[in-house]
């Protein structure tokens, strides 16, 4: 199992385009994928799942917590990470 | 015979069958099955029908609203897929051996619930998407397809509210008249009603129930009135208004297209906001003489990224090429963190109305400005008349920048031997009250002044006219707001500057006298406003309105004015 927790630094944090770019690509590896939101403490939900990762209300400068686990836990992990690092792909 | 009456918001008179916008309802009671595999069956074709609509509904809002709009159709289908939303319903059904329409709803309203405790509005707000999405499963399950939502014929609607999401399904042609029971005259349906020019009236009182469907109607958007079960005679005498009504507007539009001159000689420029090549083309058909406000955030929204210098020049261009030699005054970018503009670094702001948007972008990224006005300037051939104005503007400092940000781009063109318009002007909006209170030092670096009373009045009421809960302070007829108003106007003038006006209030035929009275030399309004507010220039005497205009400053309050104001009508 893999775990990292990372800050999010999109101005929108994680909803609108973020949070379906996000989804889209914890829907592309067969693990399990989970994040948490460590800033409001909140439940541990499904990243696959949209709505679950909205009810999250990730803002900007919020951690998160991503936890995959299963087949290309890592590669996951990797993708999800380099997603949110380089600002959901935008040039800030 | 029935007769109604509400507000009326839109002129003109419609008659023809009636059409009622009734979103049906489902029945969500639980109810046991026996079998869970057909439920299951039922839900995932519901699910697939859903997704073709969606589908549907998003390329036809790309055609009619645009992409920025069109995005919300998108996610919508987002949701059709989420695996915890399905799950959860597939779960009820199989495990609690539920109904469908019980298992979707429940699950929906319980994922709305999780958003509405969020604090942030916009999570707030995605409650009321699960439950629209909700709602079109529920409409597939019960095989209520969106085709109730396509007119046959060209009819007057009649419904309880409109969303801006609810009048994407309808046909512009197909629309004679629209008519709610709620909403007031800026609701979503007035300003609708109004663009589209076609009679409308809300707040109207009828009974969904006394109405047959698709019988014959009266809409009166001039009194604001709508007769169902019309007697033959009373249609007959509909028909000749609406004639009547018809042969005036074409006069109108007609003499849209004349000056508008004061009773007593005096001419004041009547010109469009407009956002767009559509809008210039409407514009000239209802008679401005050029355009007030060019608003250029589309550009920014439309392309997801900076537009660079020829895209720019390329869209410019088109509309300049309608607009001929007549002038058309372009506001540089007016964007601020209550848009989600993510590459322009537009963070989310607690209070962004006063934060960094439009002209304050200008000291951290001066080269955004600079390729806008030599896009603008470029774009424009050797009749035009481009008038650049910058938004925001609360100091000295920022009108000398963008004077010399102006001047370079003139220069660079030149050298380049890219700059062919020959009459250029530079002003800046006025519409914080510190600059309000300074024109006498900010006109010595500017050729003119537009009043934008929209801000002006959220500036200086402190009122965030977003605010439903205060919206009711924002009126332009403050006295204070006049005040600033008026000595705008009067300070430019002694400085030999000539001031516009482009807030709502330039259209508005109760401000028009007062306005006129303060010496206003342009009025910038929506397209469908002109041919009105030129035929009442036309009956004014500016003596008579400068009077009007000193009682108006003098008086204690908004009440006061409008009480004023109403009794000259």
């Amino acid at each position: 199992m893999q775990s990292s927790d990372i800050l999010v630094t999109h101005p929108v944090g994680l909803h609108a385009r973020p949070a379906a770019e996000f989804v889209k690509t914890a829907g592309k590896y067969p693990c399990n994928i989970t994040v948490s939101n460590l800033t409001t403490a909140g439940k541990t939900v499904n990243a696959k799942s949209i709505l679950s990762v909205l009810t999250l209300g990730v803002q900007q400068g919020h951690i998160i917590r991503i936890e995959t686990d299963g087949e290309k836990e890592i590669e996951a992990m990797t993708a999800l990470k380099d997603l949110i690092q380089t600002n959901f792909g935008e040039t800030a | 015979m029935q007769k109604f009456s509400g507000i009326a918001v839109s002129g003109g008179i419609a008659i023809g069958p009636c059409w009622i916008y009734r979103p049906v309802s489902v029945s969500t009671t639980r109810k046991p099955i026996e079998d869970p595999k057909p439920e299951i069956e039922r839900f995932e074709k519901a699910l697939r029908d859903a997704e073709v609509q969606l589908e549907q509904l998003y390329n036809r809002a790309l055609e009619s609203i645009g992409e920025a709009d069109a995005a919300i159709f998108e996610a919508h289908k987002l949701f059709l897929k989420d695996p915890e939303f399905i799950g959860a319903i597939h779960t009820a059904i199989t495990d609690e051996r539920i109904n469908a329409e019980a298992a979707v709803a429940e699950t929906a309203e319980g994922f709305a619930q999780q958003m509405l405790v969020l604090e942030d509005d916009y999570f707030k707000a995605r409650a009321q998407d699960i439950r629209d999405v909700s709602r079109r499963i529920l409409y597939c399950l019960n095989g209520i397809s969106l085709d109730q939502f396509k007119l046959s014929q060209p009819s007057i609607i009649l419904a309880e509210d409109l969303t801006p999401s609810d009048t994407i399904q309808f046909e512009r042609t197909m629309i004679l008249g629209l008519c709610t029971r709620h909403g007031g005259p800026t609701s979503h349906t007035a300003i609708l009603a109004r663009s589209l020019a076609v009679p409308a009236a809300v707040s109207i009182p009828f009974e969904f129930t006394s109405i047959n469907e698709r019988s014959e109607v009266i809409l009166n958007g001039d009194s604001g009135t709508l007769t169902i079960e019309a007697p033959a005679k009373e249609i007959e005498s509909a028909k000749k208004a609406q004639q009547q009504w018809k042969l005036v507007w074409q006069s109108r539009l007609k003499s849209a297209s004349e000056p508008a001159r004061s009773l007593d000689g005096k001419l004041v420029e009547i010109v469009a906001n407009i956002g767009g090549v559509e809008d210039a083309r409407q514009a000239v058909e209802f008679g401005a003489e050029g355009v007030g406000l060019l608003r250029t955030e589309f550009l920014y929204l439309d392309f997801g990224r900076l537009p660079t210098e020829e895209e720019q020049t390329a869209i410019y261009r088109e509309i300049f090429q309608v607009m001929g030699n007549r002038p058309v005054v372009v506001r540089t970018l007016d964007i601020g963190g209550d848009k989600q503009v993510d590459y322009l670094d537009l963070h989310q702001e607690t209070n962004p109305f006063l934060g960094w948007r439009a002209i304050r972008m200008m000291r951290e990224h001066p080269e955004m400005l600079l390729t806008q006005m030599r896009s603008l300037l470029k774009a424009a051939s050797p009749e035009s008349d481009l008038r650049i104005m910058a938004p925001m503007v609360s100091s000295i400092e920022e009108v000398k920048q963008a004077r010399e940000i102006f001047e370079e781009a003139k220069t660079s063109l030149r050298e380049e031997n890219a700059l062919h318009v020959e009459k250029t002007q530079f002003g800046i909006m006025v519409e914080i009250p510190s600059a309000a209170l300074i024109i006498e030092h900010l006109a010595e670096f500017v050729d003119f002044f537009s009043i934008g009373t929209n801000d002006l009045t959220q500036y200086t009421l402190a009122v965030d006219r977003t605010n439903e809960r205060v919206a009711y302070l924002a009126s332009p007829f403050h006295p204070a707001v006049l005040k600033l108003i008026d000595s705008t106007i009067q300070k430019a003038h002694e400085k030999g500057r000539w001031v516009g006006l482009c807030g709502e209030m330039a259209g508005d035929p109760v401000a028009v006298p007062l306005l006129l009275g303060m010496g206003l030399d342009e009025f910038s309004m929506s397209p469908s406003a002109i041919p009105a507010v030129k035929e009442l220039i036309r009956r004014q005497d500016t003596n008579s309105c400068k009077e009007i205009a000193t009682e108006a400053l003098s008086q204690p309050s908004i009440k006061a004015v409008k009480e004023l104001l109403a009794r000259q009508r």
